[in-house]
């Protein structure tokens, strides 16, 4: 079982490749910002996998934080594109 | 018992996280890389998030993975709608192979309004 929830753990971790090739090569700046987006919420799968193999509590406590703060950062820039045009 | 349920609930979670991120990239324009992505990494992390519960019971770590559940529900859902009308707003293009376009009218009504 242990193996099984390492080999998760990894596969997780491969998955945030997938997000950063959208981040890196995104034609737009909303798409960047919708790989960042997920990053962050793929970040919160990591910390509860680590949390069940390591078995600590604060680990959980940093996934919460990194929910909220993903938020904030997700309306602050959506914020700043919707005063923005692109073809100006 | 209560440990196969957490295996099981673990995998299923990370194949809609594969799944959604394999529409990250493959879907041809902003909305519908949004739209995949958010609903399908979301119910996949809320799954690995409900893991915890079955693994630890309803302790310390049980809780606040159920408070984070809530957290993520509310919040990715909210960012996601904020984001994509920021980037219609911002003029990204709908994809060539769109058919409709229902939100432009009402766009135009705020910005004569204003």
């Amino acid at each position: 079982m242990n193996t099984l929830l390492h080999i998760i753990l990894y596969a997780q971790i491969g998955l945030c490749s997938f997000c950063l090739y959208r981040i890196i090569k995104g034609p737009t700046i909303p798409d960047r910002m919708v790989g960042i987006d997920i990053f962050g919420i793929l970040v919160v799968g990591i910390c509860a996998i680590l949390a069940i193999i390591t078995g600590r509590i604060f680990i959980i406590d940093i996934g919460i934080v990194w929910i909220i703060l993903s938020f904030i950062g997700t309306l602050t820039l959506a914020k700043y594109l919707s005063k923005k045009k692109l073809h100006e | 018992m209560s440990s196969i349920i957490g295996i099981v609930l673990l995998s299923t979670g990370f194949i809609f996280n594969l799944i959604g991120c394999i529409g990250l990239i493959r879907f041809p324009d902003v909305y519908n890389r949004l739209q995949a992505a958010t609903k399908c990494v979301t119910l996949g992390t809320c799954s690995i998030l409900l893991s915890l519960v079955f693994f630890f019971g309803i302790s310390e770590i049980g809780i606040k993975a159920i408070v984070a559940i809530s957290l993520l529900f509310l919040s990715s859902m909210v960012g996601a709608h904020a984001l994509s009308r920021g980037a219609y707003i911002f003029g990204v293009e709908l994809g060539e192979k769109s058919v409709i376009d229902d939100y432009k009218d009402q766009v135009e009504k705020e910005d004569t309004k204003e």
